[in-house]
Formats: structure tokens, C-alpha cells, sequence
């Protein structure tokens, strides 16, 4: 039983799930997993949609599975934004809803909540969490991963690795400096995560005009994906790259020697990945269970092996440090000023100045 | 066995019970309104700020309206930490540039910041609807900007406002209930003190009350004391009357028994004749005495205790006359019963005022010499009446009239069988009366002695 449980089924996406989809119209190289019971057998079967890598994932819900042994769980993995409109048309009852939503784009799941598209957890553990990692019960950060900048252990030499942005500006600025057209960052156009990260980093300081300046002199490349970034840092072909979620970047340098990380000392942005339980989830309290197993001890624990949960420990100490100890660990709260990134106009503006700023670095791009 | 009433313990309880109950509710919907209000407004203000600075961030670009929302606003808006923000930026064309499509507008478009109330998105939302005019080259027109939020925050502000108010309340109202007991504890205290004062004193003490005591509870204490003085006067009327029986009655009845015993010795029929007839003589005397002894106890207590009323002095005078010992009348001498023709009208006790009267008379009748007058004279100007008895006799010596009335006041002369007691009787209905005894002389040289008391004037 409990081997069956630990089992993991990856599926490439071609039965009834793509047929599904594509009656959708939802192009997607999406995959579905699944752990727990067999379908055939189990009592219920909690539908997880998620932007996180599955073999990250894939822990936690293991572990979660063994908590509810007659439950089969199915991880459907999902870009942000396809998993944003998913969920919004799961809210009007155009789609069935999964039972939980868990996403990176936290800005798009504080939308989701505020158009009355979720329904609350008001568990012990929620209610435990800081201010800044949930709202109104509904949307409940589960992770802990910073914004880091990666770099090419090989190619830049330590005295030029930038440990803040005034050193990435410093680095860039002369005319002829070697990063010129191997530097990487998320396309924000694409990206939930990347535009969000980017939106905030706008906010918090001056330094974003100049950097996004420096960016477009240097023909930075915007690009898709923090997998292929970090391939690209690894083999060379980028030297750095600025705005990486730090969970895949810490696992990757775990295992490859030649990729290096800075958390920025001027400021790190904390992105918290949101989990949220849609209006209509059939088995809204089996999400519930799992959320709250994901904020306990056994959930953070596994979260932790998946370099979901990122420890704070060298800096400060684990959540203490997001709570102000470390003033340069700046967690982005979910609320409601989160919907300003996504409102129409602003969107517009904020990417038009993005465009007008990289000049003619996009090219490149893809 | 006393009836009980409730206590002023349980009677004071139950009304601060009852005003606090009464005030409770009052103030508990008078604090629930407040607090509604007071967050209403506290929230219209965020809304309001959040508007204004949406407002601001409104700007014309080459005829297109631009709008690049401020974070501080949102950020004002998240200051309502767990409700769901709207807005809607509606453009002159009325359609909406950007926002919640579908978010309320306000019922009439006004200059000011409009609030207003509506249902959106399943849920009860307070919104701010606010107007920016623009005159710029290539656009002319209003934007309206509408900002809104669902009520929880306010719900939970009113709530926690009403929380608090009720708290202070119920404090209030223990502190109240608490000083309540205190009070009542400390104003019954004179009573206990009373009591203490009251069951500490030794039974034959029946001098007054000294325990001090508030002016609310000096009349029980004065009540108590003139209770005390009244029964003070009985018992000393009461000793004071066994002590005159005993005095009065002891030298008879020594004389008695020494006829009696010379009686027994006696063999001469004739002398044993005379001393059975000063034995009777002495016997008769002797029961006079107790008579009168008996009477003034009677009217001693009827000066003290019995009603008085509106009585007719010349009834009073008529029936003392027809009372008065026919012996003595039947002997020949003469009386002259003299009335006023208008009724003469006094508060007093008719018996007493009959007795006295009838001292008077037979004084006179006995001791005194015809002709004997009795009159009832009304003096209007003094506001007084007299029962004036007039003999011609020599009277009682004028060095004795200041101590006649007085008890065992026995003049050297008194006869054997004057019970001494008749002037005694008519003081003690005198002072009763609030009158006194007067002795004169008229004109003439006759003896006269009149009971005053004060009339009443006008009566029916």
C-alpha cells in the first residue's frame, strides 16, 4: 500500500486530459501526476493544479498521500498564466474547478480571491502564518523562496560577482564589459513571476530605472523559463542572471558546481508560493487538509528537501527573519495592492517603459 | 408578630438591578449605532483618500487618458486588511478605461466624493465614486473614478467598538452594583448602632437615646426617646402612687388596729360602743382614701393616655354638681351652680375635668363655709376658662397656696379623714390640661379656688 502510495506516474499529456484541454483551447505542454490510491479504488480524488515543477512538487504530495491513503491525488503542472485563466473560468462554471490551486504568480491569486473565486481555510495553521503570507484566509502562502541572482562560477571571477544591484549596475556600466549580451532575465510579457518580480522590484527602489537602463545597453536577453535560464547560465552561454526564483536555482547549484547564487544585499525580494482553494473545489476539504499539512512540520520538512521552503538560517534564521529581523528580506505580502501589477493600464504602461527601456535587446530572445 | 416588609437591602439591589439592565440595553444599541457609524466614517475616509489619489494619477497623454494606478492607494485600500478591493476608471464616453466593468455607479454624479451601498460580486460593497474634469488639447471631458470595498473591516471596527463600550459598561455597572452594597452597608449602620446602644443599657435605664446619629434617622431615634420619656412618667406616676398609698394608707389603719385592739380589751359596754363608733369613723375615712387614692390613678392614667376632645365645660359643671356627694348637699348647705349662657368649648378629657371639679366642690362643702358658689367663667381676652368654687369659709392659709396641690401637702389643721389628695387630684388634671390651680380672694374677703384651662375658641 504504501509503495503504491510513494508511486509516481508521470503521464505525458495525450489521453483524455489533452483531448480535454484542447476542446479548451488551451495550448499546452501541460502534464499530469498522479500519487495515492488508484483511481479505480479511491474514495475521492483531490485535483491539484500547479505551476511548480512536478518533480519538485512531487515530495509533498507524497507525503500527503500517505497521510490520506484512500485518496488518489492528480498534479496537473500548468504555466501561471494558463492556470490563472483555467482557474477564472473555473470560477464562472465554464470548466470544472481543481480542488487547489498552488501558484508562483501570487499577484494572480490575490485576483482570483478578490473577484470571490476562492473559499477561506480559517485553520490553526493559517491563522499562525504572518500577516503578509495570506489574505483573508483565502490565499495562503505555502513556500519561502527568494530572488536571487545566478551566476557562472567559471566565467566571472569573484571580485566581479555582483552582490548587489549597484554592483550589477557598476558591472555593466563600462562599454566594453564582457557581459554584454549574456546576461538573462525572465520575459515579464511571458512570465507571471518574471513581470512580478520585476513590478515590486519598481517599487522598492530608485535603482530598478537605472538597472533596467543598464539591461537595454547590454543587450539583455528576456527569456522564458527558469529551467532553460539556468541551462544557459551552466553551459556558458549566459554569464548572469538577474530575478531567478531562488528554489530552482538552489537546487541546481546543489547539484552543478559551476552555478553560483547572490541574494542581492541591498534588498531580496521573498516570493511566497499562494495556495487556493476555488469557490466550486468538489473536495474543498481534502485542499484544506493538504494546506494544512503543508504549514506543518512534516510538510515543511519536505518542502525544505524540495528547495521549496528556503532557509533563512545563514542570513537570520528561518520565518523570523521575513518578519523584519533582516531588513534586506523583503517578503512580497499578499494583498490587495498586488492587483495594481494587473490592472489593465498599468500593465500596459509598465511594459511599454520595459520595451522602450531594452531597446532592441528582444531579438535575441527567442 | 411584626409584619416583615423587604428588606432596603433587596429593594435597592432590585432597582440598580433594573436601571442597569435598562441602561445596559440603551447603551449597548446606542454603542452598536456609534460603532457603525464610527467605522462607516473611518472607512469612507480610506475610501476617499484611495479615490483622491486615483485621481491624481489620472492624466492626459496625446488625447488618451492614462492611468497609472498609485500602490499607496491600494495600499490605504489594504488598510481594510481582509476585504475584497474594486474600482472601475470610467471614461466621458462612459465607457470604462479600466477596472471592474461591471462595479456600481452612483446614483447621480456629483463634484464631491459620492459614497454609496450596493451588492457586487455576491457580497454587500462600500464605494467612493469621485469626478476629475480634464480641459486638455485633444480631450475634453470627465473621468469618474470608482473605488470600493467589501464591509468586513467596518463590520469588525463596529463590533470591536461595541465590545469595548459593553466592557466599560459591565464595569461601570459592577463598580456600581459594588458602591451600592457599600452604601447601603454604611447608611443602615446608625441602626445597628441604635440597637447596639439600645440592648447594651440596663433595663431600668430609660433616660434618652445619646447614640449619634444622621438627620435622616433622628426622628426614630427622637421617637424612640419621647416612648421612653412617656414610659419614664408612668412608672414614676406608678411608684409614686404605691409610695402615697403606702405613706397615706399606713397611720388609718395603725389607728384602726389600735381602737381595735383597745376594743378587745374593752368590758365596758358604753366606752366599747364609743370605740366601735371611732373604729367606723376612722373606717369610713379610710375608704374615702382609697377612693380617691383609686380615682387619681384613674385620672392620672387618663391624663396620659385618653383622647382628648371638644367638650362642653358647662356640661362638665352640671355633671360634677349632680355627682357631688349627696351627704353633704343634703345637709343644708347651700350651692349655687352659676353658667354662662354660650357654650364655653375646651379640648380635654370629661371625666377628669368631672373629678377635678368634684375635689373642688367637696373641699369646699366639707371644709369650707356656706354659702358655696361654682362657676364656669369664660375669659376670651386670656383664652382661658375656670371652674371657680367660692366658699366663705377661711380657706387654705395663703403662706400653703404655693405648696397646695402638691402631694401628701398636709396642712397642721387637716382633719383626721381628709384624705389630702382632692387639690392633689385637680393639679395633676390641670397640668394634663396644659392649665394650672389658682388660689384668691375675692373682694370680699371669700376664699376662691379655680382649675384654668385654656378654651377653645370658635368651636361647633
Amino acid at each position: 500500500m504504501i509503495r503504491m502510495t510513494g508511486l509516481l506516474v508521470l503521464v505525458a499529456l495525450l489521453g483524455l486530459a489533452a483531448g480535454r484541454a484542447d476542446a479548451q483551447g488551451i495550448d499546452t505542454q501541460n502534464e499530469i501526476a498522479l500519487f495515492g490510491a488508484p483511481l479505480q479504488t479511491a474514495r475521492a480524488v483531490l485535483a491539484i493544479d500547479g505551476s511548480t515543477d512536478t518533480e519538485v512538487f512531487a515530495p509533498i504530495l507524497e507525503a500527503f498521500a500517505k497521510r490520506v491513503p484512500d485518496v488518489a491525488i492528480r498534479y496537473r503542472e500548468i504555466t501561471t498564466n494558463e492556470l490563472y485563466d483555467l482557474a477564472e473560468r473555473g470560477c464562472s462554471g465554464a470548466e470544472p474547478a481543481a480542488d487547489l490551486v498552488v501558484s508562483s504568480s501570487i499577484d494572480q491569486q490575490v485576483k482570483l480571491a478578490n473577484d470571490g473565486c476562492a473559499q477561506p481555510n480559517h485553520s490553526a495553521a493559517v491563522s499562525a502564518l504572518p500577516a503578509w503570507a495570506k489574505w483573508r484566509d483565502e490565499v495562503v502562502g505555502l513556500t519561502y523562496e527568494p530572488a536571487v541572482i545566478v551566476y557562472n562560477r567559471d566565467l566571472v571571477a569573484p571580485a566581479q560577482v555582483p552582490r548587489s544591484r549597484f554592483d550589477l549596475i557598476d558591472l555593466l556600466r563600462p562599454a566594453d564589459n564582457p557581459f554584454n549580451g549574456r546576461i538573462g532575465t525572465y520575459d515579464i510579457e511571458a512570465s507571471g513571476v518574471g513581470y512580478l518580480f520585476a513590478f515590486v522590484d519598481a517599487q522598492q527602489a530608485t535603482t530598478f530605472g537605472r538597472l533596467i537602463e543598464a539591461f537595454g545597453r547590454n543587450k539583455v536577453v528576456a527569456t522564458c523559463c527558469s529551467a532553460e535560464i539556468i541551462d544557459d547560465v551552466a553551459s556558458g552561454r549566459f554569464l548572469i542572471a538577474y530575478n531567478m526564483l531562488g528554489s530552482y536555482a538552489l537546487v541546481r547549484a546543489a547539484e552543478d558546481h559551476r552555478i553560483g547564487i547572490v541574494a542581492p544585499s541591498d534588498y531580496t525580494l521573498i516570493l511566497s508560493r499562494a495556495a487556493l482553494i476555488p469557490k466550486r473545489a468538489k473536495n474543498a476539504e481534502l485542499a484544506r487538509q493538504f494546506i494544512d499539512f503543508a504549514l506543518s512540520g512534516a510538510g515543511r520538512r519536505s518542502l525544505s528537501e524540495s528547495g521549496l521552503l528556503v532557509s533563512f538560517d545563514d542570513a537570520g534564521g528561518g520565518l523570523a527573519a521575513l518578519s523584519g529581523a533582516v531588513p534586506t528580506l523583503r517578503p512580497i505580502a499578499l494583498s490587495p495592492a498586488l492587483l495594481i501589477g494587473l490592472d489593465r493600464q498599468t500593465r500596459d504602461n509598465f511594459l511599454a517603459l520595459w520595451r522602450s527601456s531594452l531597446g532592441g535587446a528582444d531579438p535575441e530572445a527567442r | 408578630m411584626n409584619r416583615r416588609t423587604t428588606s432596603i437591602t433587596v429593594r435597592l439591589a432590585v432597582t440598580i438591578a433594573l436601571i442597569i439592565a435598562a441602561g445596559g440595553i440603551v447603551i449597548s444599541v446606542a454603542a452598536y449605532a456609534y460603532g457603525r457609524q464610527a467605522a462607516q466614517e473611518a472607512y469612507d475616509r480610506l475610501l476617499a483618500g484611495a479615490a483622491f489619489q486615483i485621481v491624481q494619477s489620472i492624466a492626459v497623454l496625446e488625447g488618451r487618458i492614462v492611468v497609472n494606478l498609485p500602490v499607496s492607494a491600494f495600499e490605504l485600500l489594504a488598510l481594510a486588511p481582509d476585504d475584497r478591493v474594486f474600482y472601475r476608471i470610467i471614461g466621458p464616453d462612459g465607457g470604462t478605461i479600466t477596472g471592474y466593468e461591471d462595479l456600481p455607479t452612483p446614483a447621480a454624479a456629483s463634484e464631491d466624493v459620492a459614497f454609496y451601498s450596493d451588492e457586487y460580486s455576491g457580497e454587500t460593497v462600500r464605494l467612493a465614486a469621485a469626478l476629475r474634469r480634464f480641459a486638455e488639447r485633444g480631450f475634453t471631458g470627465q473621468v469618474q473614478i470608482i473605488v470600493g470595498h467589501t464591509t468586513r473591516a467596518r463590520g469588525a471596527l463596529a463590533r470591536d467598538i461595541t465590545t469595548k463600550a459593553l466592557g466599560l459598561v459591565a464595569i461601570a455597572g459592577v463598580a456600581l452594583v459594588a458602591l451600592v452594597a457599600f452604601a447601603v452597608r454604611s447608611s443602615l449602620g446608625p441602626l445597628a448602632r441604635i440597637e447596639q446602644a439600645l440592648r447594651s443599657r440596663d433595663p431600668k435605664d430609660l433616660s434618652p437615646l445619646t447614640v449619634s446619629t444622621p438627620r435622616e434617622v433622628e426622628t426614630i431615634v427622637a421617637a424612640i426617646n419621647r416612648f421612653m420619656g412617656r414610659l419614664a412618667s408612668r412608672v414614676t406616676i406608678m411608684q409614686n402612687l404605691i409610695a402615697d398609698a403606702t405613706h397615706q394608707l399606713k397611720t388609718p389603719i395603725a389607728a384602726v388596729r389600735a381602737q381595735a385592739e383597745l376594743a378587745s380589751e374593752e368590758q365596758d359596754p358604753a366606752r366599747l360602743r364609743t370605740i366601735a363608733g371611732r373604729i367606723h369613723t376612722r373606717a369610713v375615712g379610710l375608704s374615702r382614701l382609697a377612693d380617691q387614692l383609686l380615682n387619681q390613678a384613674l385620672i392620672i392614667h387618663r391624663s396620659d393616655a385618653a383622647a382628648q376632645e371638644v367638650i362642653d365645660l358647662r356640661e362638665v359643671a352640671i355633671r360634677a354638681t349632680d355627682e357631688t356627694d349627696h351627704d353633704l348637699l343634703s345637709t343644708g348647705l347651700d350651692l349655687h351652680l352659676d353658667l354662662p349662657e354660650h357654650p364655653v368649648h375646651a379640648r380635654g378629657d370629661a371625666l377628669s375635668l368631672v373629678e377635678a371639679s368634684k375635689n373642688l366642690l367637696s373641699n369646699a362643702l366639707r371644709y369650707g363655709a356656706p354659702p358655696v358658689s361654682f362657676s364656669v367663667e369664660h375669659k376670651a381676652a386670656e383664652g382661658i376658662a375656670e371652674f371657680a368654687v367660692v366658699d366663705c369659709g377661711h380657706g387654705i392659709p395663703e403662706s400653703d397656696w404655693r405648696d397646695s396641690g402638691r402631694r401628701f401637702a398636709r396642712s397642721a389643721g387637716s382633719l383626721p379623714d381628709s384624705a389630702g389628695l382632692g387639690l392633689a387630684i385637680v393639679n395633676a388634671v390641670a397640668e394634663a390640661h396644659h392649665g394650672r390651680l389658682a388660689f384668691s380672694r375675692t373682694p370680699e374677703g371669700r376664699f376662691r379656688v379655680a382649675l384654668e384651662i385654656p378654651v377653645v375658641e370658635g368651636a361647633p
